[in-house]
Protein backbone atom coordinates (compact mmCIF):
# COMPACT_ATOMS: atom_id res chain seq x y z
CA UNK A 1 0.00 0.00 0.00
CA UNK A 2 2.71 2.45 1.03
CA UNK A 3 4.92 1.29 -1.81
CA UNK A 4 2.06 1.69 -4.27
CA UNK A 5 1.29 5.30 -3.36
CA UNK A 6 4.97 6.14 -3.50
CA UNK A 7 5.24 4.70 -6.98
CA UNK A 8 2.29 6.80 -8.08
CA UNK A 9 3.85 9.92 -6.64
CA UNK A 10 7.09 9.03 -8.29
CA UNK A 11 5.58 9.26 -11.69
CA UNK A 12 4.04 12.60 -10.80
CA UNK A 13 7.21 14.21 -9.41
CA UNK A 14 9.59 12.79 -11.94
CA UNK A 15 12.05 9.99 -11.34
CA UNK A 16 15.21 12.13 -11.17
CA UNK A 17 14.17 13.90 -7.99
CA UNK A 18 14.02 10.64 -6.06
CA UNK A 19 16.90 8.68 -4.61
CA UNK A 20 17.43 5.07 -5.62
CA UNK A 21 16.12 3.89 -2.27
CA UNK A 22 12.74 5.41 -2.93
CA UNK A 23 12.68 3.93 -6.39
CA UNK A 24 13.14 0.50 -4.83
CA UNK A 25 10.18 1.17 -2.55
CA UNK A 26 12.13 1.32 0.72
CA UNK A 27 11.28 3.99 3.33
CA UNK A 28 12.82 7.41 2.83
CA UNK A 29 16.06 7.94 4.68
CA UNK A 30 17.65 11.10 5.99
CA UNK A 31 21.13 11.21 7.47
CA UNK A 32 22.19 13.28 10.46
CA UNK A 33 25.88 13.50 11.20
CA UNK A 34 27.20 13.88 14.73
CA UNK A 35 30.40 15.88 14.57
CA UNK A 36 32.20 18.41 16.73
CA UNK A 37 29.72 17.69 19.50
CA UNK A 38 26.76 18.82 17.42
CA UNK A 39 23.99 17.29 15.31
CA UNK A 40 24.33 18.29 11.66
CA UNK A 41 21.82 19.33 10.60
CA UNK A 42 20.23 20.09 13.96
CA UNK A 43 16.78 20.51 12.35
CA UNK A 44 15.42 17.80 10.09
CA UNK A 45 12.02 17.67 8.39
CA UNK A 46 10.73 14.37 7.04
CA UNK A 47 7.46 12.81 5.92
CA UNK A 48 5.81 10.25 8.19
CA UNK A 49 7.29 6.81 7.66
CA UNK A 50 10.77 8.09 6.88
CA UNK A 51 13.88 6.93 8.63
CA UNK A 52 16.55 9.09 10.23
CA UNK A 53 20.05 7.65 10.51
CA UNK A 54 22.49 9.27 12.92
CA UNK A 55 26.20 8.58 12.42
CA UNK A 56 28.77 9.47 15.06
CA UNK A 57 31.80 10.99 13.34
CA UNK A 58 33.45 12.23 16.55
CA UNK A 59 36.28 10.62 18.51
CA UNK A 60 33.96 10.68 21.50
CA UNK A 61 30.83 8.59 22.09
CA UNK A 62 27.37 10.14 21.90
CA UNK A 63 23.90 8.94 22.77
CA UNK A 64 20.80 10.07 20.87
CA UNK A 65 17.74 10.41 23.11
CA UNK A 66 14.27 11.80 22.42
CA UNK A 67 13.32 14.27 25.14
CA UNK A 68 9.87 12.70 25.46
CA UNK A 69 11.13 9.13 25.22
CA UNK A 70 10.15 8.09 21.66
CA UNK A 71 13.64 6.72 21.03
CA UNK A 72 16.96 6.17 22.75
CA UNK A 73 20.14 4.88 21.15
CA UNK A 74 22.79 2.91 22.94
CA UNK A 75 26.19 4.59 23.32
CA UNK A 76 27.45 5.32 19.81
CA UNK A 77 31.20 4.98 19.46
CA UNK A 78 33.05 6.49 16.51
CA UNK A 79 31.44 5.32 13.27
CA UNK A 80 28.42 3.75 14.96
CA UNK A 81 24.95 4.54 13.65
CA UNK A 82 21.48 4.70 15.15
CA UNK A 83 18.30 4.76 13.14
CA UNK A 84 14.68 5.36 13.90
CA UNK A 85 11.59 5.30 11.66
CA UNK A 86 9.16 8.12 12.44
CA UNK A 87 5.62 6.87 11.84
CA UNK A 88 3.73 9.51 13.80
CA UNK A 89 3.67 13.13 12.62
CA UNK A 90 4.87 15.66 15.16
CA UNK A 91 7.91 17.42 16.52
CA UNK A 92 10.57 15.27 18.16
CA UNK A 93 13.12 17.13 20.26
CA UNK A 94 16.21 15.10 21.01
CA UNK A 95 19.59 15.55 22.67
CA UNK A 96 22.75 13.69 23.61
CA UNK A 97 22.42 12.03 27.02
CA UNK A 98 26.19 12.32 27.48
CA UNK A 99 26.49 15.94 26.36
CA UNK A 100 23.04 17.48 26.84
CA UNK A 101 24.06 20.80 25.30
CA UNK A 102 23.87 18.87 21.99
CA UNK A 103 20.28 19.24 20.79
CA UNK A 104 18.28 18.59 17.64
CA UNK A 105 14.72 18.28 16.39
CA UNK A 106 13.01 16.05 13.84
CA UNK A 107 9.78 17.42 12.42
CA UNK A 108 7.57 14.73 10.91
CA UNK A 109 4.90 15.95 8.49
CA UNK A 110 1.69 14.07 7.79
CA UNK A 111 1.95 14.30 4.01
CA UNK A 112 3.88 11.15 3.26
CA UNK A 113 5.91 11.60 0.12
CA UNK A 114 6.46 15.33 0.33
CA UNK A 115 10.16 16.10 0.00
CA UNK A 116 12.31 16.20 3.09
CA UNK A 117 14.01 19.50 3.87
CA UNK A 118 17.36 17.86 4.42
CA UNK A 119 16.90 15.09 1.91
CA UNK A 120 17.32 15.29 -1.82
CA UNK A 121 16.08 18.76 -2.72
CA UNK B 1 38.45 20.34 12.05
CA UNK B 2 40.19 23.29 13.76
CA UNK B 3 42.00 25.84 11.66
CA UNK B 4 45.73 26.38 12.04
CA UNK B 5 45.14 29.64 13.88
CA UNK B 6 42.84 27.96 16.35
CA UNK B 7 45.53 25.36 17.01
CA UNK B 8 48.14 27.96 17.87
CA UNK B 9 45.79 29.83 20.17
CA UNK B 10 44.72 26.64 21.87
CA UNK B 11 48.28 25.55 22.47
CA UNK B 12 49.31 28.86 23.92
CA UNK B 13 46.41 28.81 26.33
CA UNK B 14 47.15 25.26 27.38
CA UNK B 15 50.84 25.88 27.88
CA UNK B 16 49.95 28.77 30.09
CA UNK B 17 47.52 26.64 32.08
CA UNK B 18 50.00 23.79 32.33
CA UNK B 19 52.56 26.14 33.81
CA UNK B 20 50.08 27.50 36.32
CA UNK B 21 48.86 24.03 37.16
CA UNK B 22 52.06 22.10 37.58
CA UNK B 23 54.25 24.62 39.29
CA UNK B 24 52.24 26.29 41.96
CA UNK B 25 51.14 25.07 45.31
CA UNK B 26 48.03 26.83 46.53
CA UNK B 27 46.96 26.95 50.10
CA UNK B 28 43.98 28.36 51.87
CA UNK B 29 44.37 30.12 55.16
CA UNK B 30 42.24 32.88 56.55
CA UNK B 31 40.25 32.86 53.33
CA UNK B 32 43.13 34.14 51.20
CA UNK B 33 44.92 31.95 48.72
CA UNK B 34 48.69 32.08 48.70
CA UNK B 35 50.99 30.57 46.16
CA UNK B 36 53.72 29.13 48.33
CA UNK B 37 56.19 28.32 45.63
CA UNK B 38 57.21 25.67 43.19
CA UNK B 39 56.66 22.00 43.66
CA UNK B 40 60.16 21.24 44.96
CA UNK B 41 60.07 23.94 47.62
CA UNK B 42 56.56 23.03 48.60
CA UNK B 43 57.55 19.45 49.25
CA UNK B 44 60.29 20.61 51.53
CA UNK B 45 58.03 23.01 53.43
CA UNK B 46 55.03 20.77 53.86
CA UNK B 47 55.21 18.12 56.51
CA UNK B 48 51.85 16.64 55.76
CA UNK B 49 50.61 13.91 58.07
CA UNK B 50 47.77 13.14 55.69
CA UNK B 51 47.97 12.97 51.92
CA UNK B 52 45.56 11.58 49.38
CA UNK B 53 45.67 11.41 45.61
CA UNK B 54 43.23 12.21 42.86
CA UNK B 55 43.25 10.51 39.48
CA UNK B 56 40.59 11.13 36.86
CA UNK B 57 39.27 10.38 33.40
CA UNK B 58 41.19 7.19 32.71
CA UNK B 59 38.79 6.38 29.82
CA UNK B 60 39.86 2.75 29.61
CA UNK B 61 38.78 1.52 26.18
CA UNK B 62 39.69 4.75 24.40
CA UNK B 63 42.04 3.98 21.49
CA UNK B 64 41.75 6.95 19.13
CA UNK B 65 44.48 9.27 17.84
CA UNK B 66 44.59 11.39 20.99
CA UNK B 67 45.93 8.33 22.86
CA UNK B 68 45.90 4.90 21.22
CA UNK B 69 46.55 3.19 24.58
CA UNK B 70 44.70 4.73 27.52
CA UNK B 71 45.46 1.66 29.63
CA UNK B 72 49.22 2.20 29.24
CA UNK B 73 49.04 5.78 30.50
CA UNK B 74 46.86 4.73 33.44
CA UNK B 75 49.49 2.14 34.30
CA UNK B 76 52.19 4.81 34.08
CA UNK B 77 50.15 6.95 36.46
CA UNK B 78 49.89 4.10 38.93
CA UNK B 79 53.62 3.45 38.63
CA UNK B 80 54.16 7.07 39.67
CA UNK B 81 51.92 6.49 42.67
CA UNK B 82 53.93 3.43 43.66
CA UNK B 83 57.15 5.39 43.34
CA UNK B 84 56.06 8.11 45.76
CA UNK B 85 58.41 8.31 48.73
CA UNK B 86 55.55 8.88 51.19
CA UNK B 87 52.62 6.53 50.93
CA UNK B 88 49.33 8.41 50.44
CA UNK B 89 46.39 7.47 52.67
CA UNK B 90 44.11 6.64 49.75
CA UNK B 91 43.12 7.65 46.27
CA UNK B 92 39.99 9.13 44.72
CA UNK B 93 39.01 8.62 41.08
CA UNK B 94 36.74 11.39 39.82
CA UNK B 95 35.07 9.42 37.07
CA UNK B 96 35.20 8.37 33.45
CA UNK B 97 36.98 5.27 34.63
CA UNK B 98 35.93 3.67 31.35
CA UNK B 99 35.17 5.03 27.91
CA UNK B 100 32.02 3.02 27.16
CA UNK B 101 30.97 1.39 30.47
CA UNK B 102 31.94 -2.05 29.18
CA UNK B 103 32.62 -4.81 31.72
CA UNK B 104 36.01 -5.49 30.12
CA UNK B 105 36.94 -1.81 30.48
CA UNK B 106 35.97 -1.77 34.17
CA UNK B 107 37.98 -5.00 34.63
CA UNK B 108 41.10 -3.52 33.06
CA UNK B 109 40.79 -0.30 35.05
CA UNK B 110 40.34 -2.26 38.29
CA UNK B 111 43.37 -4.42 37.62
CA UNK B 112 45.57 -1.41 36.81
CA UNK B 113 44.40 0.72 39.75
CA UNK B 114 44.70 -2.17 42.20
CA UNK B 115 48.45 -2.14 41.52
CA UNK B 116 48.66 1.11 43.50
CA UNK B 117 47.86 -0.84 46.64
CA UNK B 118 45.72 2.03 47.88
CA UNK B 119 42.10 2.09 48.89
CA UNK B 120 40.33 3.95 46.08
CA UNK B 121 37.08 5.90 46.25
CA UNK B 122 35.16 6.45 43.04
CA UNK B 123 32.45 8.64 41.61
CA UNK B 124 31.08 7.93 38.13
CA UNK B 125 31.60 10.00 35.02
CA UNK B 126 29.02 10.09 32.25
CA UNK B 127 31.07 7.49 30.37
CA UNK B 128 30.64 5.06 33.27
CA UNK B 129 26.83 5.02 33.18
CA UNK B 130 26.09 4.32 29.50
CA UNK B 131 25.58 0.57 29.86
CA UNK B 132 22.13 -0.78 29.04
CA UNK B 133 21.27 -0.57 32.75
CA UNK B 134 22.20 3.15 32.78
CA UNK B 135 24.71 2.90 35.59
CA UNK B 136 23.87 -0.57 36.93
CA UNK B 137 27.36 -1.89 36.03
CA UNK B 138 29.00 0.97 37.88
CA UNK B 139 26.82 0.56 40.99
CA UNK B 140 27.34 -3.20 41.06
CA UNK B 141 31.08 -2.61 41.26
CA UNK B 142 31.47 0.60 43.24
CA UNK B 143 28.13 1.41 44.80
CA UNK B 144 27.94 -1.08 47.65
CA UNK B 145 28.05 1.58 50.36
CA UNK B 146 26.54 4.35 48.29
CA UNK B 147 23.13 5.99 48.06
CA UNK B 148 21.10 6.73 44.94
CA UNK B 149 23.20 6.81 41.80
CA UNK B 150 26.38 6.37 43.84
CA UNK B 151 26.87 9.23 46.29
CA UNK B 152 28.37 8.76 49.78
CA UNK B 153 30.57 10.35 52.40
CA UNK B 154 33.32 9.26 54.73
CA UNK B 155 35.75 10.71 57.27
CA UNK B 156 39.51 10.51 57.01
CA UNK B 157 42.41 12.39 58.57
CA UNK B 158 40.09 14.80 60.37
CA UNK B 159 38.39 15.84 57.12
CA UNK B 160 34.94 14.95 55.83
CA UNK B 161 34.79 13.65 52.26
CA UNK B 162 31.66 13.82 50.12
CA UNK B 163 31.50 11.94 46.80
CA UNK B 164 28.75 13.22 44.50
CA UNK B 165 27.15 12.08 41.23
CA UNK B 166 26.25 14.73 38.65
CA UNK B 167 26.20 12.62 35.48
CA UNK B 168 22.86 10.78 35.50
CA UNK B 169 19.43 11.74 34.12
CA UNK B 170 20.86 14.79 32.40
CA UNK B 171 18.29 17.03 30.77
CA UNK B 172 18.25 18.45 27.24
CA UNK B 173 20.13 21.72 27.08
CA UNK B 174 21.34 21.36 30.65
CA UNK B 175 24.66 20.86 32.39
CA UNK B 176 25.61 18.31 35.02
CA UNK B 177 22.89 17.64 37.57
CA UNK B 178 22.81 16.54 41.21
CA UNK B 179 19.03 16.42 41.57
CA UNK B 180 16.78 17.12 44.57
CA UNK B 181 17.23 13.72 46.21
CA UNK B 182 21.01 14.08 46.31
CA UNK B 183 20.83 17.72 47.44
CA UNK B 184 18.57 16.70 50.34
CA UNK B 185 21.04 13.96 51.24
CA UNK B 186 23.97 16.42 51.18
CA UNK B 187 22.13 18.81 53.49
CA UNK B 188 21.43 15.99 55.90
CA UNK B 189 24.95 14.58 55.65
CA UNK B 190 26.57 17.93 56.49
CA UNK B 191 24.22 18.70 59.35
CA UNK B 192 26.31 16.84 61.91
CA UNK B 193 29.65 18.30 60.81
CA UNK B 194 31.42 21.04 62.73
CA UNK B 195 32.18 24.22 60.77
CA UNK B 196 35.86 23.73 61.55
CA UNK B 197 36.02 20.34 59.84
CA UNK B 198 37.72 20.57 56.44
CA UNK B 199 35.29 19.40 53.77
CA UNK B 200 36.44 17.78 50.56
CA UNK B 201 33.77 17.41 47.89
CA UNK B 202 34.48 15.43 44.76
CA UNK B 203 32.40 14.79 41.66
CA UNK B 204 33.05 14.22 37.98
CA UNK B 205 31.68 17.32 36.24
CA UNK B 206 32.85 20.62 37.76
CA UNK B 207 30.35 21.81 40.35
CA UNK B 208 30.87 25.41 39.24
CA UNK B 209 30.40 26.65 35.70
CA UNK B 210 33.66 26.69 33.77
CA UNK B 211 32.27 26.92 30.24
CA UNK B 212 28.55 26.65 29.67
CA UNK B 213 28.57 26.24 25.84
CA UNK B 214 30.43 22.95 26.31
CA UNK B 215 28.35 21.84 29.25
CA UNK B 216 31.26 22.28 31.67
CA UNK B 217 29.33 22.97 34.82
CA UNK B 218 26.53 21.69 37.05
CA UNK B 219 23.06 23.23 36.90
CA UNK B 220 22.33 22.84 40.61
CA UNK B 221 25.99 22.97 41.70
CA UNK B 222 25.49 26.33 43.43
CA UNK B 223 22.80 24.80 45.61
CA UNK B 224 25.30 22.23 46.84
CA UNK B 225 27.96 24.90 47.36
CA UNK B 226 25.54 27.07 49.34
CA UNK B 227 25.21 24.19 51.81
CA UNK B 228 28.99 24.41 52.30
CA UNK B 229 29.14 28.14 53.04
CA UNK B 230 29.41 27.76 56.79
CA UNK B 231 32.54 25.60 56.68
CA UNK B 232 35.96 27.14 57.18
CA UNK B 233 37.73 25.01 54.59
CA UNK B 234 36.04 23.55 51.53
CA UNK B 235 37.92 21.85 48.69
CA UNK B 236 36.02 20.93 45.52
CA UNK B 237 37.78 18.39 43.29
CA UNK B 238 36.47 17.58 39.83
CA UNK B 239 37.51 15.98 36.54
CA UNK B 240 35.69 15.84 33.19
CA UNK B 241 37.53 18.64 31.41
CA UNK B 242 40.93 16.90 31.25
CA UNK B 243 42.93 19.96 32.27
CA UNK B 244 43.67 21.96 35.36
CA UNK B 245 41.45 24.89 36.18
CA UNK B 246 41.51 26.27 39.67
CA UNK B 247 40.16 29.15 41.63
CA UNK B 248 39.63 30.15 45.22
CA UNK B 249 36.57 31.97 46.51
CA UNK B 250 36.46 32.77 50.19
CA UNK B 251 36.98 29.50 52.02
CA UNK B 252 36.40 27.39 48.92
CA UNK B 253 39.08 26.05 46.64
CA UNK B 254 38.04 24.63 43.29
CA UNK B 255 40.32 22.41 41.28
CA UNK B 256 39.94 20.17 38.25
CA UNK B 257 42.41 17.38 37.56
CA UNK B 258 44.18 16.27 34.45
CA UNK B 259 43.11 13.07 32.74
CA UNK B 260 45.34 10.01 32.66
CA UNK B 261 44.17 9.35 29.08
CA UNK B 262 44.03 12.40 26.77
CA UNK B 263 43.81 16.19 26.92
CA UNK B 264 40.88 18.36 25.84
CA UNK B 265 41.06 21.89 24.44
CA UNK B 266 40.97 24.89 26.73
CA UNK B 267 37.45 26.34 27.06
CA UNK B 268 36.40 27.88 23.75
CA UNK B 269 39.80 27.29 22.14
CA UNK B 270 38.40 24.77 19.61
CA UNK B 271 35.09 24.25 17.78
CA UNK B 272 34.08 21.66 20.36
CA UNK B 273 35.30 19.78 23.41
CA UNK B 274 36.58 16.24 22.95
CA UNK B 275 39.86 14.36 22.66
CA UNK B 276 42.66 16.72 21.59
CA UNK B 277 45.51 15.32 19.54
CA UNK B 278 48.96 16.56 20.56
CA UNK B 279 52.36 15.36 19.38
CA UNK B 280 52.92 11.90 20.85
CA UNK B 281 56.12 12.98 22.58
CA UNK B 282 54.14 15.78 24.25
CA UNK B 283 51.15 13.72 25.40
CA UNK B 284 52.57 13.03 28.85
CA UNK B 285 52.89 16.77 29.49
CA UNK B 286 49.09 16.89 29.41
CA UNK B 287 48.36 13.83 31.56
CA UNK B 288 48.84 13.45 35.25
CA UNK B 289 47.60 13.12 38.78
CA UNK B 290 46.90 15.36 41.75
CA UNK B 291 48.16 15.18 45.32
CA UNK B 292 46.28 16.81 48.18
CA UNK B 293 47.84 17.39 51.58
CA UNK B 294 45.51 17.92 54.51
CA UNK B 295 47.84 19.05 57.25
CA UNK B 296 45.36 19.04 60.09
CA UNK B 297 42.05 20.55 61.07
CA UNK B 298 41.91 24.30 60.35
CA UNK B 299 45.17 24.43 58.49
CA UNK B 300 45.75 24.78 54.75
CA UNK B 301 44.89 22.12 52.24
CA UNK B 302 47.61 21.98 49.59
CA UNK B 303 46.96 20.80 46.06
CA UNK B 304 49.89 19.78 43.90
CA UNK B 305 49.64 18.52 40.33
CA UNK B 306 52.20 16.38 38.58
CA UNK B 307 52.33 15.37 34.92
CA UNK B 308 53.23 11.93 33.64
CA UNK B 309 56.22 13.55 31.98
CA UNK B 310 57.36 14.41 35.47
CA UNK B 311 57.84 18.11 34.83
CA UNK B 312 57.00 20.32 37.76
CU1 LIG C 1 27.39 13.62 23.12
Amino acid sequence: MRALSRRTLLGWLGFAAWPMRAARGAPREVSVSIQNFAFAPARTQIPAGARVIWTNEDDAPHLVVASKGAFRSSALDTGDTFQFVFREPGSYDYFCALHPHMQGVVTVTAEAGRGAETGDH
Amino acid sequence: MASKDAHVGRRQVLECMAWAGTGALWTISGGTPHALGLLGQARAETAAPFTFLQISDSHIGFDKAANPDALATLRETIAKVRAMPARPAFMIHTGDITHLSRASEFDQADAAIREAGLETFYVPGEHDVIDEGRGRSYLDRYGKNAKGAGWYSFDAGGAHFVGLVNVVDLEAGGLGKLGPEQLAWIENDLRGQSASTPIVVFAHIPLWTIYEPWGWGTDDGLRALSLLNRFGSVTVLNGHIHQIVQKTEGHMTFHTARSTAFPQPAPGAAPSPGPMVVASDKLRDYLGLTRVDVARVDSPVAIVDATLAGKA
